[in-house]
């Protein structure tokens, strides 16, 4: 009987884990190079929420399929915000640019208040229903297709980093900026590109969880500290650490969530993300400090 | 370290901050000013406008500025005129709250009406106590808003006492007339107030009542995944589940049972937050059929109601129970106002102690305060039946027989 | 110390202080003791982050003991308000000084700290949620009674001149530390730890203790909010609205300076209150205006408040010069 209920539950927490890396692996590209604590990665999950949602009621259009629009949008979105508007309010101190993205939080979220209202609105995909069967659990479907997903973009963004021109300036500048920068590497571009991409995976985390979950201003929220929990643990910067990281991540939270009920269970997430940063701050994968 | 003092540096701190505050009387006493020369029976509508709760609050301020706006249209009140509402925003939090009430004190304000959650409530109803400032709750359950001795709160709707011990008569009524198909129970309620409350009553009187609770799962609001919630479900299979949540986080439980393909007997929410919601009807039929609930709902024969209804949903808005509430506390202010016969606040008091308003539509009867709290507000039990919501409790209001258990 | 040091606490101090003699909209001293309460929460943080360079996000951990030892002691255990409101400073102290001992030790600077102060935040607003002695999801209630040796006051003049004594304590306290040799190390830690540690600073001392002290005054802060408001649930007392406002303020009021968390919190909340002026009822859209200024005032003013002033006031006095 134990394990007819320990199987499902760690089901469950890699189904969720993946979602969680997914908010996960842009937070940590953003903080890997920038070096910034990201305060309006939620709210920028919720505009990528509704802007899913909005292409779903008035264009018709399948979050799988729109996600191929909103990416490269919220990709420009992200390059776009740190390029004219953190990069040079901030002046580089760090006190500002957390005043800086904490401002733009609380903008886009009253932004979409105003302009949505604050209604939950949820959409009806025909397949939200359809489950697979597996290991004695039903999963949805949805929740399937983004666990393969968080794999996909995870490769993706290795490739890009790793093959691509931009990728190693990426890399060098999160590395060594003034080396960098002496080498003729433009740093205000790389940033915005890195920014950029972590908002273009919130795109894709968008699309990926509106079929199973809903929509209003504040429910960007409820990710933030689990992401940032996540970039810790798998070290700063790091893209397999963020997609371990979030798989480990869902199953700690669903099992202390058994063990110890929903609401003290998600103590669980705290308590580790405080023994690694006491004991490995630099997380599973990365740099040491 | 700065610690240069120069001279100047003195003086501009010395006068900045008296400017600070010469400003914060200037700029926040303006509007106030000019609000107080408008005319007629200022009343305040505070609402949680923005923050966590706004749907509600908005909703709220729906209803109530529906009822303030039929009032004036037929004239205002009778011998006072029309009624001049000033409308704050809470921010969902009880500091919000209290700044509000002060503002609306100041700007002579007769009552306030509103609140809607508990722990707003209890702050903002405490800050007008000040002044004996009339406040009427709307919707806020915990029972310590009206036991704090406050002669100036008043509770137009039922509290948690009521709201329990109701919900558990008619459980036992709707089972026992089914012949008791049902006797195991788990309840699924969010953490703060108005679940835990909730749940530590239901533990105490459901046993004696003959039922067996399984296990009572608490859930944050937010919770991002009911998945495991629903495993427990799955596993220890009770007859009846009892949720008590806010309207996210039951759609999602909701959805998460018709997946794994969950179905206890029955059920039965207390407070549930979309159980008996139209909007929920609507988005997710088949997961709503043969929900029931034990909430806030208006009487169905009452015609004003239904007319209330059409204009709500005319507005695109659904008729949701803080849009009914609200506007029943308006009218309920509004007579207690024509029977003082002047906008005055210690008058307004009296007149709603002895207030025996008929003219809401709620199915609570004629209004009776005592120690503030409205004695026949009472919770009905609704039950969602081809995609509408039916009121199956009390049998005076019924509009339809409860099924149960769940047919297979 | 001697009276120019003092002298520039006490003159604003006393304007401030004759206050409700004049204005008697409670309007007014309501937003007054919510800005000193906020000031004050955020002389704390200052201490720790303006002074000393470790930020925290986690303010809310102190804040939240504060509160909630205050209200349990008088609610569960009948102890009188006054010496509740002490313990409270003291149980908050303690909290602030388990966590620095944990993190300072472990090495944890920057970010990282940052980040496991938010995590210590967020497991006690857990623990408080589910924990029987809080009262859970209940929330705590202090009994109403209006009287002072409740600590409670009819008169909101007489919160407005409990909460600016405690603040004008703190301006005292900041006026000690920058005068003295705890300070000195301090701010060396802040400007260049190792350079600091490589002179002999025992930094995990100092840091340490500037913890404790900060904590105690965020916790403070707590225990007033208890009394002013009496009611607790979890998310009042450690939710991160408390840890954002006790940064916010003196971060925009100019860290690092004695008056930098008032200043802040003044303009913080007038500006609040001036989007709401302007956007009327349309929800959300006075929020939006307060966080474009918000993000202006950071472009545009980055030394916060206090260093708008200092360049005005170097301004005056090369100008008086010629």
């Amino acid at each position: 009987m134990l394990t007819a209920v320990i199987i499902p539950t760690v089901i469950n927490g890699l189904l969720m884990g993946a979602v969680y890396a997914l908010v996960a692996l842009g937070l940590t590209l953003i903080y890997g190079v920038l070096h910034i604590i990201n305060f309006a990665h939620g709210a920028l999950l919720s505009a990528a929420l509704f802007a899913a949602f909005l292409c779903f009621r008035y264009l018709g259009l399948d979050p799988y399929v729109s996600v191929f629009g909103l990416a490269p949008l919220f990709f420009l979105l992200g390059y776009g915000l740190q390029r004219f508007v953190i990069g040079p309010a901030a002046h580089g101190k760090d006190s500002n640019i957390l005043l800086v993205t904490l401002g733009l939080a609380v903008i886009i979220e009253n932004a979409l208040l105003y302009v949505f209202r604050a209604d939950t609105r949820t959409i009806e995909v025909p397949y939200a229903f359809n489950v697979v069967e597996f290991a004695g659990s039903f999963l949805a479907v949805p929740r399937v297709v983004g666990f393969f997903a968080a794999f996909g973009v995870a490769a993706a963004l290795w490739a890009i980093l790793s093959l691509t021109d931009i990728g190693k300036a990426i890399r060098a500048v999160a590395k060594e900026k003034i080396g960098a920068q002496l080498a003729g590497i433009d740093v205000g571009h790389v940033y915005a590109v890195t920014f950029g991409l972590g908002t273009a995976c919130l795109a894709v985390a968008a699309c990926l969880l509106i079929p199973s979950y809903y929509v209003n201003p504040h429910v960007g929220d409820a990710f933030v500290l689990v992401a940032f929990t996540i970039v810790v643990l798998g070290g700063m910067g790091s893209v397999p650490g963020a997609l371990l990281g979030g798989l480990f991540v869902g199953v700690v939270e669903s099992l202390c969530g058994f063990y110890l009920g929903e609401s003290l269970g998600q103590i669980g997430i705290f308590l580790m993300f405080i023994l690694v940063l006491l004991f490995r701050p630099t997380g599973m994968f990365g740099e040491r400090a | 370290m700065k610690t240069r003092d120069t001279f100047s540096r003195r003086h501009f701190l010395q006068s900045t901050a008296l400017g600070a505050a010469a400003m914060a009387t200037g700029v926040v006493s303006a509007p106030v000013v000019l609000r107080a020369q408008g005319a007629g029976v200022k009343l305040g509508v505070l609402q949680p406008l923005t923050g966590a709760l706004s749907y509600s609050g908005q909703q709220g301020k729906l209803g109530a500025t529906i009822a303030i706006d039929e009032i004036n249209a037929a004239g205002g009140i009778k011998g006072l005129g029309k009624i001049d509402p000033m409308v704050g925003d809470a921010q969902s939090t009880p500091e919000g709250g209290s700044a509000e009430v002060e503002k609306m004190k100041s700007a002579g304000v007769v009552a306030i009406v509103g609140g809607y959650a508990s722990s707003i409530c209890l702050a903002t109803t405490q800050a007008a106590a000040r002044y004996n400032l009339p406040y009427i709750v709307d919707v806020g359950v915990t029972d310590a808003i009206v036991t704090r001795g406050l002669k100036n709160t008043f509770r137009f709707g039922p509290g948690f006492g009521v709201l329990a011990k109701t919900s558990i008569e008619n459980l036992v009524k709707i089972n026992d007339q089914a012949g008791k198909p049902c006797k195991t129970v788990m309840i699924v309620h969010e953490d703060s107030a108005f679940g835990s409350g909730l749940a530590k009553l239901l533990n105490a009187q459901l046993p004696p009542k003959g039922f067996q609770i399984l296990e009572t799962i608490p859930h944050p609001t937010p919770t991002r995944d009911f998945n495991n919630v629903v495993l427990k479900i799955k596993s220890q299979k009770p007859d009846i589940v009892i949720p008590a949540n806010y309207y996210n986080e039951y759609v999602l439980l909701a959805r998460t049972m018709q997946q794994q393909q969950v179905k206890p007997k029955a059920t039965y929410s207390v407070l549930g937050g979309a159980a008996s919601s139209y909007k929920f009807v609507k988005e997710f039929p088949e997961a709503a059929e043969y929900i029931m609930d034990c909430n806030h709902w208006f009487d169905p024969r009452n015609p004003k109601a239904l007319a209330l209804k059409k204009k709500v949903e005319g507005q695109g808005q659904f008729f949701t129970y803080e849009v009914y509430m609200n506007y029943s506390a308006i009218l309920l202010v509004a007579d207690a106002l024509q029977r003082a016969g002047a906008a005055d606040r210690a008058k307004l008091i009296t007149a709603m102690e002895s207030s025996t308003f008929s003219g809401h539509v709620m199915p609570y009867g004629p209004t009776k305060f005592v120690n503030g709290q409205n004695q026949g507000a009472a919770p009905a039990n609704t039950q969602v039946l081809n995609k509408d919501i039916q009121v199956i409790l009390p049998e005076a209001f019924a509009s339809a027989k409860p099924v149960f258990p769940r047919p297979a | 110390m001697n009276s120019r040091k003092i002298l520039p606490l006490v003159i604003p101090v006393a304007a401030l202080a004759v206050v409700p003699v004049f204005v008697h909209s409670n309007v007014v001293l309501n937003f007054m003791v919510i800005a000193l309460l906020i000031a004050l929460v955020g002389q704390g943080w200052n201490i720790l982050g303006g002074y000393g360079g470790q930020y925290s996000f986690g303010h809310a951990a102190f804040f939240g003991t504060g509160a909630y030892a205050t209200a349990i002691l008088q609610v569960r255990y009948g102890v009188n308000a006054w010496p509740a409101f002490a313990i409270g400073i003291a149980a908050g102290a303690l909290v602030g000084a388990v966590i620095g001992f944990l993190s300072f030790r472990s090495g944890l600077r920057g970010s990282y700290f940052a980040l496991v102060t938010l995590a210590f935040a967020e497991v006690l607003r857990i623990l408080a949620s589910v924990a029987p002695i809080t009262g859970a999801g209940v929330g705590t209630l202090i009994k109403l009674d209006l009287r002072p040796i409740s600590f409670q006051f009819q008169s909101r003049a007489a919160f407005y001149w409990v909460i600016l004594a405690l603040f004008a304590l703190s301006l005292l306290i900041v006026r000690v530390i920058e005068n003295s040799r705890f300070g000195a190390r301090l701010v060396a830690v802040r400007e260049n730890e190792d350079a600091a540690r490589a002179l002999g600073v025992d930094a995990l001392s100092v840091k340490l203790w500037a913890m404790t002290i900060s904590a105690a005054i965020t916790a403070a802060g707590g225990c007033f909010y208890a009394q002013y408001f009496l009611f607790l649930d979890a998310g009042i007392a450690y939710g991160p609205w408390i840890s954002v406002e006790a940064l916010l303020a003196p971060i925009i009021g100019g860290l690092g300076t004695a008056f930098g968390p008032l200043l802040g919190a003044l303009a913080v909340k007038l500006l609040g209150e001036l989007a709401k002026f302007v956007t009327g009822d349309a929800p959300g859209l006075d929020l939006v205006l307060y966080g474009v200024v918000l993000v202006l005032v950071v472009w545009l003013a980055p030394g916060g408040v206090a260093g708008l002033m200092s360049r005005i006031s170097s301004r005056k006095t090369r100008a008086a010069h010629g």
